[in-house]
Order: structure tokens, then C-alpha cells, then sequence
């Protein structure tokens, strides 16, 4: 059995047993609000790993492990961002929310304000934020999928977001919070015995020893030590191409996305809308700050080993095999990054096949068709196995390759549950029907949104399959720090804040990180950009990071602090019943009257 | 219960002597540790970005300076959330919870 049809199987399974799950907590779903919150009665441990489940993407397991393989220490930088980001919500967040919201985050910014402002910003970004993100899992789906089957067919690719699609959508309507939640305890199980399997083979390799492995890695990579060193890919020393020397203001530039980029990562966590809804899933705030204990244990005892899983597979897999494939033409040539086929001596032309044959000349000129490394840590997987072609490497190839499709499946249902709860409860009961509308009519509603929602995903991934995955995250996470986090906070210790306050901190958030991206590298004006200078020809970089955090995050917080003081609404009464109930509890669960 | 009545529960709960010492307790803790975490993390950062040789300097083996303390931000991690468990079960629970159950049992009223 080849590994891509084991894989296959083993997915199968995977989807089976989450259906069944999904299908009998919708069954055991009595009241209708149990869609946002299942019931509100999970354990702080069963939390804890749906939190991990909900917040491990295949960006972590996937993305970091690469971009390790590729540049060495700086994919560490994504793994140290992400965990302590979670120190955000352990100490100012998950126990005020539990205990002063219900069922979305506009629950907790709308509790002193005025409803239909508020909670249309607090949908409006939490739609933006999530549907950024499913995006970029979809677009992951599809090219993971691809390297893995070896499909490279776009038709073939829009089947397997479609597929990931409509299957998230049922885990949602079907099983709502209860089910998903359910799905995403079996995915952080799942990843975490794939990820200790590896981390223990990659060890037993080199005795145990983590020099021999670090020296390894750097040696095999050709970048000795500074593969070893901060910046291969961050905060690199940019030369000047007349005079050879450093370029001391873009050298700046490129260290300032640096610390950006960390201010988003550990910023952003705590204002992500499908992680902010979990802390609802618990009866008590002691519940939902054991949750982030766990959460943080898991979290972190998989990102330490990242560094096994990425520095293993630098060591163990040749250079070229990081990358599945290189770039063809349309006549089936190998070609060079400008799209002309590569001519090596007397052949005009060579195939995929023959890539082996090339003189080392030519075969510089190769363009890896997955520069990202997203392979590294499945390749590493079937090396260890016992390498390509071998059983052994077959199976753990499909196992590993099934795993990283439950991680997205579990993460992309988290998105749209916490879209469609914030669309039915913020937008539809609150703004459109000004509150009075059944229970049960606002879950219907939650339901449709969630198949609306998800086939709007669907389409938008299949058309952005072109995009960079690593770029749709960050986006998500540079509006979420930039617009909810600053509105939350507020919200929760400053008395004064009002609904200018939080209109303008998330939609001032929210744009001013969306301008930036657009006029930011990332968009135009580089060969790596959304429109590649040499095809278009016209460039609007005006801003020149790639990461607008360092921007965006301070203007939201500015834009939040200048509503604020420009209103004269003051709601000391309502801050009254705010404060108490966020540090005590009292009233758990209950609407605000308003 | 009228809302006018549970709107003065609210605010004498506020404005009562145990309410103020448990948030003085809860802020007083988690503020300054949130400042020195964040500290701790852009220091590091920024070490990351513009101190490059030092941080490049090997210690054991093939292990430098740059692995050195990104682990220590793991363990610093550890150690806060564990700082925080113990506070909270020490300091906050406790008199939370007795407020929480003197505002419930008022607004039953």
C-alpha cells in the first residue's frame, strides 16, 4: 500500500470517529445556547486541550518545523512568540472573560456600551480575523495535500479545500461548541503523540546528545554556524547592491519587522476571537484559568519540541529533498525563477524527472515549488521511517501526513464556530434585532451563518490559492492585537472607556493594519510580493515592513484612548456591576440588563 | 429584584472594603508581572535583532547564547503561570468566591 493511500485510510478514520463524536454531542445538545458554549460545562483540562487543539495549526506543526528546517534558529522565534503570548491571557484575560461574558467577545466589550455600535465592530473584526485565518488553513489544506499525494493539479487542490470545507461545516452544525470542542481534544492528542514520536526518534538518532544534533543541522544545511544564529530570515543585514556595504537603513527596517513581527505574535493570541469564545466553555473562572494552565503545558512542551522536529529534519534530509518538487512550465521544462526553461548545456529542456542530471550550474537556477519547507516535518517523518520507498517510511509518512489534516480540520471548525456565534448573537440578535429574538431562532441563525460563512471561506481559499500561507496569519494576528486587544483590555480595567472608545480602537485597529498590509511588500514591489514587480511593473510600497504590528498594535490602543476621552459617556453604574462580576463571578453566565 | 436595587448591589459591592482588596491583591500582582514578562520577551527580541554576536556566542557544544535564552523564555513562562496558580489559590480564590456568593445571594433577594 502506497503511503498517500495509507494516509488516506487513516484520514478516513480520523473523519469517521470525529463524525460520530460530532454527531452524539449534537444529539445530547438540550438547549439551544449550548451551540456557543456546549453547556458551559467542560473540565479545565478538557479546555486545556481543546485550547491547544483549537490554537496548534498546521502554520505550528507545519510552517514552524519548516521554516527551522530552511533557516534555522529564526523559525524558533515563531515558537517562543507563540507560547508566551498565552501569559496575555492567563494574566489579564481568560478569568475576567469567563466571568463577565457569555458566549462571544462582544459579549464583554458590549457590556457597558452602547449594543448596536459595539457589537457590530466586535463582529465586523471578528468575521475579518477569522476568515483571514480560514483562509490561510484552507489554502495550507490544499498545498499540503498536494505535496503529499503528489498532486499538483489546482483543480485537484479546489476538491480538497471544498472537501475540508463542508466537513468543517458540519462539525459546526451539527455538533456546535460541544462537538467541536470534542474534535479538537482528539487533534491536540493526536498531534501530540505524532510530535513526541518524532522528537524521540530524531533524539534516539543522535544519543540523546542536542550539540551533536545542532552541529549536524548546521553543517548539512552549508550554513554552519549562523544556521545555529538568529538571522537567515529576520532582521538579515541588507547590503547595498553598488558599494557591497551594509545599507544601515535597511538593515534597520529589516530589524524593526523583526520586533514587529514579535509584537504581533505575542500580542495578537489574546485578541483572537476562537480562542477568546473557549474560555466560555467552562462553568467557572478557576475552570477557565486551569484550562490555560494546561493549554500552556501543551503548548509549550510542543513547541520545545519544534526544535527537534525542525532542526531534526535539517540534519537528517538532504537539501533538495526539503522541497518536494521544482518548478515546470507549461511544456513540462524546468524553469528558472523568471519562467524560462532552464538550459543546461545542449538541453533546452529537462524534466522533473531528470532534475538529477542537471550540472550544479543549472541546478542553482531551480525553483523549489514549496519554499516555505510546509514538507519538512512529513519528509522527516518518512526518513525516519526508514525512507522514501521503505514500509516503515510509508506508514509514517500517512500517519504523520493524516495528523497534520486533523490539525487543520479541527482548527478551521474552531474559525467558523467563533464567526458564526459573533454573526448570529452580535450582529443578528443585537444590532439587527435590537435583542428581541428567541434562543432558538438566534441558533438557527448561527447554523445558517455557519454554511454561509464556510462557503464563503471556501470560495475565497480556492481563489487565493496562490497566497502565502505565513502571510493570511499574519494578518489575522496583526488585527487582532491591533484592534481587539486593546478594545478588551479597556474594557475590562478602564473606567472611563466608552462605545466611541471601542468603535474607534477596533475598526481604528483594524484599518490602519489593513492599510498598511496593503501598501507593505507584502502586497506589491518585490518578486515575493501579492503582484510580483517584474509582472506587473508598478509598485505602492510605501510602507516598509512586512509585519505592521509595530505600527497598527500602538495606534489601536492611541485610537481606543483618544475615542474615549473625545466622548462624554461615562457608565460608572454598569463599570460597577463590570468590575465585580469580572473578579468574583456573581451573576455567571447571565446577560447584562440593559 | 428591580434593576435600580441590583444597580446599588453592584455599586456597594464596588465601593466594600473586601471587593477593594481583592482587586488591590489581583492587580497588584498580575500588572507588574505582565510588565516584566513583557519586558523580559522584548529584551529578548530585541537581543535577537541587534545583538547578534554576543548572542551568537557558543557555551556548550553547539549551543549558544541565542538557544540559551529562548529555552529561558520557556521556562520563564512555566514559572509565571505557576507564580500566578499559586497567588490565585493563596490570595484571590477564596475571597472571590465569598463575594461572589454575598452578591448571588443579595440579588436573589
Amino acid at each position: 500500500m502506497s503511503s498517500s493511500t495509507l494516509s488516506t485510510v487513516l484520514f478516513a478514520v480520523f473523519v469517521a470517529f470525529t463524525l460520530v463524536l460530532v454527531f452524539r454531542a449534537g444529539r445530547s445538545t438540550k438547549k439551544s445556547s449550548d451551540f456557543y458554549d456546549g453547556g458551559g460545562s467542560f473540565s479545565g483540562f478538557q479546555n486545556g486541550l481543546a485550547i491547544a487543539g483549537d490554537y496548534m495549526s498546521a502554520a505550528s506543526f507545519l510552517g514552524i518545523a519548516g521554516t527551522i528546517a530552511l533557516f534555522g534558529y529564526d523559525g524558533f522565534l515563531y515558537s517562543i512568540g507563540f507560547l508566551v503570548a498565552w501569559l496575555v491571557a492567563l494574566l489579564l484575560i481568560a478569568e475576567p472573560l469567563r466571568n463577565s461574558g457569555r458566549f462571544t467577545m462582544g459579549d464583554v466589550l458590549a457590556f457597558r456600551m452602547r449594543q448596536r455600535p459595539v457589537r457590530g465592530a466586535a463582529a465586523t473584526s471578528t468575521m475579518v480575523v477569522s476568515v483571514f485565518y480560514l483562509m490561510a488553513q484552507m489554502v495550507g489544506a490544499g498545498a499540503l495535500v498536494s505535496l503529499l499525494l503528489g498532486i499538483s493539479d489546482p483543480g485537484a487542490k479546489s476538491w480538497i479545500i471544498l472537501g475540508v470545507g463542508v466537513l468543517m461545516i458540519v462539525y459546526v452544525t451539527v455538533g456546535g461548541m460541544k462537538g467541536t470542542t470534542y474534535v479538537q481534544i482528539v487533534k491536540a492528542f493526536l498531534l501530540m503523540i505524532g510530535a513526541i514520536l518524532l522528537t524521540f526518534m530524531v533524539l534516539w538518532t543522535f544519543h540523546f546528545n542536542i550539540s551533536d544534533l545542532l552541529g549536524a543541522a548546521a553543517e548539512n544545511s552549508g550554513k554552519h554556524e549562523a544556521f545555529l544564529q538568529p538571522g537567515l530570515k529576520f532582521g538579515k543585514e541588507v547590503l547595498d547592491p553598488v558599494s557591497g556595504l551594509i545599507d544601515p537603513f535597511k538593515t534597520m527596517i529589516s530589524k524593526l519587522d523583526l520586533i514587529s513581527l514579535g509584537m504581533a505574535l505575542v500580542l495578537g493570541t489574546a485578541g483572537l476571537p476562537h480562542i477568546l469564545i473557549r474560555f466560555y466553555t467552562v462553568p467557572t473562572s478557576k475552570d477557565a484559568r486551569k484550562s490555560v494552565n494546561w493549554a500552556i503545558g501543551n503548548i509549550g512542551a510542543f513547541y520545545l519540541m519544534t526544535i527537534a522536529l525542525g532542526f531534526g529534519a535539517a540534519a537528517l534530509l538532504s537539501r533538495t529533498n526539503l522541497f518536494r518538487g521544482y518548478k515546470v512550465d507549461v511544456t513540462g521544462c524546468l524553469m528558472d525563477a523568471k519562467g524560462a526553461a532552464i538550459v543546461d548545456g545542449a538541453n533546452a529542456c529537462t524534466t522533473l524527472e531528470n532534475v538529477g542530471k542537471l550540472s550544479a550550474d543549472a541546478k542553482k537556477l531551480l525553483v523549489p515549488v514549496d519554499p516555505s519547507g510546509n514538507v519538512a516535518a512529513p519528509q522527516l517523518a518518512e526518513f525516519l521511517g526508514g525512507g522514501a520507498g521503505t514500509t516503515g517510511g510509508a506508514i509514517m509518512l500517512a500517519v504523520i501526513g493524516a495528523i497534520a489534516f486533523a490539525t487543520i480540520l479541527a482548527v478551521v471548525a474552531g474559525l467558523t464556530l467563533a464567526s458564526s456565534s459573533s454573526f448570529a448573537h452580535d450582529l443578528y440578535a443585537n444590532v439587527i434585532k435590537r435583542g428581541n429574538v428567541s434562543p432558538e431562532k438566534e441558533v438557527r441563525v448561527a447554523k445558517i451563518s455557519a454554511i454561509v460563512i464556510g462557503l464563503i471561506s471556501i470560495v475565497l481559499a480556492i481563489g487565493a490559492q496562490g497566497l502565502n500561507v505565513a502571510f493570511l496569519v499574519a494578518i489575522a494576528f496583526a488585527i487582532a492585537a491591533s484592534g481587539n486587544l486593546p478594545a478588551v483590555l479597556y474594557s475590562l480595567f478602564w473606567k472611563k472607556f466608552n462605545t466611541r472608545g471601542a468603535v474607534w480602537a477596533i475598526y481604528g485597529g483594524l484599518a490602519t493594519a489593513l492599510i498598511l498590509l496593503v501598501f507593505s511588500p507584502n502586497v506589491s514591489g518585490a518578486e515575493t510580493s501579492l503582484l510580483k514587480l517584474s509582472e506587473v511593473g508598478f509598485r505602492f510600497d510605501y510602507f516598509p515592513l512586512a509585519n505592521p504590528g509595530i505600527v497598527s498594535i500602538p495606534f489601536g490602543f492611541l485610537f481606543g484612548w483618544l475615542g474615549t476621552i473625545t466622548s462624554n459617556e461615562r457608565n460608572t453604574q454598569k463599570y460597577a456591576e463590570l468590575e465585580v462580576r469580572s473578579l468574583s463571578g456573581a451573576a455567571i453566565g447571565k446577560a447584562a440588563v440593559h | 429584584m428591580e434593576s435600580s436595587e441590583q444597580d446599588r448591589v453592584w455599586a456597594e459591592t464596588q465601593a466594600s472594603p473586601e471587593f477593594q482588596a481583592l482587586k488591590r491583591k489581583f492587580r497588584g500582582f498580575a500588572f507588574p508581572l505582565t510588565v516584566a514578562f513583557l519586558a523580559w520577551y522584548f529584551l529578548y527580541v530585541i537581543l535577537t535583532a541587534f545583538a547578534r554576536e554576543w548572542i551568537a556566542t557558543p557555551v556548550i557544544g553547539n549551543i549558544n547564547i541565542a538557544l540559551i535564552l529562548g529555552l529561558l523564555q520557556f521556562a520563564s513562562t512555566f514559572l509565571i503561570m505557576w507564580l500566578y496558580e499559586r497567588h490565585s489559590s493563596k490570595h484571590l480564590d477564596a475571597a472571590s468566591e465569598a463575594i461572589r456568593a454575598k452578591v448571588d445571594k443579595e440579588l436573589a433577594k
